[in-house]
């Protein structure tokens, strides 16, 4: 979460003070990620350092103190908004490696796991359901927040199912072993890129 | 007591070495008012359990009760008046008629129970308008979007007095606002007293439930514990 570039995109709109950025920055985000003061301030004076916003020199610190954004600060928006976040790396999922270890696991029924974490998170999805059947139709900024987590965590429930799906199968129909070991995951991928 | 109860239900279909258990010991009810989504892969027995607790098919073991009776008990021709007058059905494919319009489709089951035509498509108005498809009632189901039709689907599963509702994956393939829609109208009815059962793979349409329960190789291996309020998800929520 770059609450840099979010306070960037509040700046664009004009000159604001530090507790209106945090206030707008909450409400921008469907009230779901909590900023405290400090951290803004923190990340302005950053910003400032780095020629991105300017602030009012008379003012003193504090929250009488508006800043606005830069040329340079708009470039750099304009550049982040439409920069990739990196999603090239698979990431060291915890979850992938938990039913890795489980399945290594001759004690353990690795079904038992996956439907562990599939029950938390349906429960969770549910619970973010909620909070777009209350307000989802009147509060646009919390309907994209939520449909963002619904649509991470089904694609993890999805991976599971699929998992558990293969799981199956592969007791039923164990593959015969190769005579030459499969390349490694990682030799792979660094040849693909 | 639950408006709709299975009682350690079981289906087998075939016998000997074919013998196929669809469903083994499943006990689950819905209240009035409660929407139940049952989630599993295909071939886990989900829509058996749907189709078993809508009368449409028997139990080779247990019992399905419905306000409080027994479908055991109940005469072919009862459980055929609890099918038209009490349960309402939602399939992936609408099921629509072709030759009839939209407005003919949702009033048919209750013409078929005997209400009187005018009657009939007086509710059926009354359901459309609903669902904000008033003005599509003269269309015929091709006219229709697919979205469209699904509500036709629904309006024809609510029309009238009907208090259960029964969907197999009733967002079939729609797109995402759309079986969100599908949803948000399936609760409108839940809100009015109906009880409702959903049977899905898909997590996100589940997730409107208020109970989910995970059926595996025809049986219930787990469900959601009732979620706390949606508050303690923000203020525990994800930090910048």
């Amino acid at each position: 979460m770059s609450v840099r570039h979010a306070l960037l995109g509040l700046l664009s709109e004009g000159p604001k003070y530090g507790h209106q950025l945090r206030q707008e920055f909450e409400a921008r985000t469907g009230d779901v990620w909590a900023l405290n003061v400090g951290q803004v301030y923190t990340t302005l004076q950053r910003l400032e350092r780095d020629g991105l916003v300017a602030s009012d020199d008379e003012a003193a610190e504090g929250p009488q103190k508006a800043f606005r954004i830069t040329e340079a600060g708009a470039e750099e928006l304009a550049e982040w908004l439409r920069t990739p976040p990196d999603l090239t790396t698979p990431p060291r999922d915890e979850l992938v490696i938990k039913v890795l270890v489980a399945l290594a696991m001759p004690t353990v029924d690795v079904h038992e796991v996956i439907q562990a974490h599939r029950r938390y998170l349906v429960e969770l999805m549910q619970q973010w359901t909620r909070l777009k059947e209350d307000e989802g139709e009147f509060d646009l900024p919390l309907a994209l927040v939520v449909d963002a987590e619904l649509g991470r965590l089904d694609s993890v429930i999805r991976w599971l199912d699929s998992a558990d799906g293969r799981l199956k199968r592969a007791v039923v129909e164990p593959t015969a072993p190769t005579a030459a070991p499969a390349p490694r995951l990682r030799r792979r991928l660094a040849v693909r890129r | 007591m639950s408006f709709l109860e299975l009682r350690h239900v079981t289906k087998v279909y075939g016998d000997g070495s074919s013998e196929v258990r669809a469903l083994d010991d499943v006990s689950l009810g819905v209240d009035r008012g409660g929407l139940v989504a049952v989630m599993g892969p295909s071939g886990s027995g989900k829509s058996t359990l749907l189709t078993i607790a809508g009368s449409l098919e028997e139990p080779s073991g247990g019992e399905v009760v419905i306000d409080g009776h027994s479908l055991s008990e109940m005469s072919h021709n009862d459980k055929a008046r609890l099918r038209r007058r009490t349960i309402g059905y939602v399939f992936q494919d609408f099921n629509l008629l072709p030759g009839l319009t939209a407005a003919e489709n949702v009033s048919l089951p209750l013409e078929l129970d005997g209400t009187g035509a005018r009657r009939a498509r007086t509710a059926a108005l009354e359901a459309l308008e609903r669902l904000g498809l008033v003005e599509r009632a003269g269309h015929f189901p091709d006219q229709l979007s697919g979205g469209e039709r699904q509500r036709v689907a629904i309006a024809r599963a609510v029309v009238g007095e009907r208090r259960l509702l029964l969907a197999d994956e009733p967002s079939g393939a729609l797109d995402s606002a759309n079986s969100e829609a599908v949803m948000r109208m399936i609760l409108a009815a839940c809100k009015t007293g109906v009880a409702a059962m959903v049977v899905t793979h898909d997590a996100q349409l589940a997730a409107w439930a208020d109970r989910v329960v995970f059926l595996r190789d025809g049986t219930v291996v787990d469900q959601t514990v009732p979620p706390p309020s949606a508050e303690a998800l923000i203020s525990s929520g994800p930090k910048p």
